[in-house]
């Protein structure tokens, strides 16, 4: 039976054919996979989406209790000039109501390791399902605990834009920036 | 016997023929849609294959119409579908006919689904039947919501932007994914560009899945309301002209609710939001999908955490996946199902609960409810199921198709 030279299918050894047949079937998958990647990598951002410059931002004529939202990367930026009543409630949280823990001060440090707790910037964008909370300007539902609320789905955010109630599984992005000088802050 | 069936038909027009000896399409129109043995004891819920299928072509006709006045970008977008209702010529009726279509061909495969559930349709041998059916839903949504963003009002937009973080909620790779769905970092022009690319091409996919949900069905013919097969002739009719006039009949019918809503309230089923142009950085107060994604959209509220929603919602179409196999009860008809015909008109309340529960914000009693109602969803089909085909006993089942209708005729 299982003379050399049989074709595939008995129980003799592996064939030169049946080698031929695997290393094939091999090529074969790598050249489609290969083939593949140029069609699923450009849907990916290109080169000019990518480049979309940092905004830089003059925070001087924010008072106190104010906020602001500017546009970068397509999202909105918080931008929220705290009183000394929300820098005192944030930072009197204890970590373990935190269901994603974070101590205020390390939302408000530059890219420079400078802290400016009076200085909350962040992506206005909820960690849920990316609707953009309320609570950025007067007049708006600041939810529960008196930072942000999303009407989407009704996670709230604290003063220090850390999620203390609803489905967002994370507090809101800080993204990166520097302070250039007191008055100007770089984003992205 | 079935004498008209399995004989190679004669055409006596000789074009006809010399073509047919070359294609057989119209043997093959012959065969399928003509001579082919049909259960005689059809009621008008067996119309809405035929409606699904005439709502699928209106929806490719005016959704041609309209591509080839409309702009895929962000800045165009909006104005070019306000320019479709205003200076195109009978721009506005296409536009309210494919707006309306899509609610009327979801309303058309509900209704079917629901068909295909009361009645069993889904066991064997049509299992393979059914998961094509499903198929052909999961395309429908995913075509439906990408047609919804390209007018690229606020409700485009955010339901874009909230549909799209669903992806986000995969562990690792979910916001590689995100970036990758929008060709950036967030949904703007790279996104609508291609979700119009894509609205283009998913109806000609649907069209090629009902094909084979077609080719499936004309294998073991179609179920019927007792649920039993056709045991000889005496039990079926031909398709033509019997069918095709019961469904000719349906159809009209149907559309003319369907003109009613497209002709005197086109916007009754969407949203007053959405003639808003898109605004990235203001959500509206309260999102909500079209009315057919609302049961969904409350599963996905229901669960009170991100990953968990998400796999509750996808798993909500998942379980229809695996109905087949869920359903431990070897009669089909729900007419012979004491207790399961009461728990399916259950269901059937329950997602109409979930869909008041999506269309209300997440507060209130609204959230408890929503919970209630996926939970007893899910009870419905992995619990409830599996363990009634074990101990309901159902009624006995006439002995045959024509039996039973003919007794009917008789009382």
């Amino acid at each position: 039976m299982a003379t050399s030279g049989n074709p595939a299918g008995g129980h003799g050894d592996p064939t030169r054919r049946d080698f031929l047949m695997v290393a094939t079937g091999a090529l074969g998958g790598v050249g489609i996979a290969a083939t593949a990647w140029p069609f699923i990598n450009n849907l990916n951002p290109a080169a000019d989406t990518l480049a979309l410059a940092s905004v830089e931002v003059n925070v001087a004529p924010i008072q106190v209790g104010q906020a602001i939202t500017v546009k970068w990367r397509g999202k909105p930026v918080f931008i929220r000039h705290r009183t000394p009543e929300d820098i005192k409630a944030a930072e009197s949280v204890p970590m373990s109501q935190l269901p994603d823990p974070q101590t205020d001060n390390a939302r408000v440090t530059d890219s420079a390791k400078k802290v400016r707790p009076q200085w909350l910037i962040m992506i206005g964008v909820c960690t849920h399902l990316g609707c953009v909370p309320l609570g950025n300007r007067p007049g708006q539902d600041k939810g529960p605990f008196d930072g942000w609320y999303c009407p989407c789905h009704g996670s709230a955010y604290d003063t220090s834009g850390r999620i203390r109630q609803g489905p967002a599984p994370t507090n809101l992005v800080i993204p990166e920036y520097l302070f250039l000088s007191d008055a100007l802050v770089r984003i992205g | 016997m079935a004498s008209s069936h399995g004989t190679p038909p004669v055409f006596n027009n000789k074009v006809i023929s010399w073509i047919d000896h070359r294609l057989p399409i119209f043997s093959y129109i012959e065969k399928e849609y003509h001579t082919f043995p049909t259960p005689r004891n059809f009621n008008y819920f067996w119309n809405f294959g035929a409606i699904a299928t005439v709502m699928l072509v209106l929806m490719i006709a005016t959704g041609v119409v309209l591509a080839t006045n409309y702009t895929p970008h962000v800045l165009m977008a909006f104005d070019s579908v306000e320019r479709i209702d205003r200076d195109v010529p009978q721009g506005w009726l296409m536009r309210d006919l494919h707006m309306n279509g899509a609610s009327f061909f979801f309303i058309a495969v509900y209704i079917h689904i629901f068909r295909g559930m009361y009645y069993g349709s889904y066991k064997a041998p049509r299992e393979l039947l059914w998961i094509l059916g499903v198929v052909i839903f999961l395309l429908m949504m995913a075509t439906a919501f990408m047609g919804y963003v390209l007018p690229w009002g606020q409700m485009s937009f955010w339901g874009a932007t909230v549909i799209t973080n669903l992806f986000s909620a995969i562990p690792v790779v979910g916001d590689s994914i995100v970036t990758w769905l929008w060709g950036g970092f967030s949904v703007d022009n790279p996104t609508l560009n291609r979700f119009f690319a894509l609205h283009y091409l998913l109806p000609f996919v649907i069209v090629a899945v009902v094909a084979l949900h077609v080719v499936a069905l004309h294998v073991h013919g179609s179920n019927n309301p007792l649920g039993i097969d056709p045991k000889g002739p005496q039990d079926t009719v031909p398709f033509h002209p019997y069918y095709t006039m019961k469904d000719g009949f349906g159809v009209v019918v149907f559309l003319i609710v369907f003109a009613g809503f497209a002709f005197f309230a086109p916007d009754y089923m969407g949203h007053p939001d959405n003639y808003v142009p898109a605004n990235p950085l203001v959500t509206p107060e309260h999102i909500v999908p079209e009315w057919y994604f609302l049961p969904y959209y409350a599963i996905l509220r229901a669960v009170p955490d991100k990953l968990g929603g998400v796999i509750a919602m996808f798993g909500a179409i998942a379980v229809l996946f695996v109905l087949p196999w869920l359903d431990t009860s070897r009669v089909r008809s729900a007419s012979f199902r004491p207790i399961y015909k009461w728990f399916m008109l259950v269901l059937v309340v329950d997602v109409i609960v979930l869909g008041f529960c999506g269309a209300n914000p997440p507060a209130g009693f609204w959230i408890p409810l929503s919970q209630v109602a996926t939970l007893y969803y899910f009870f419905h089909f992995l619990v409830l199921l599996p363990i009634l085909g074990k101990i309901e006993r159902p009624l006995p089942l006439p002995p045959s198709i024509a039996d039973a209708v003919l007794k009917n005729k008789a009382g």
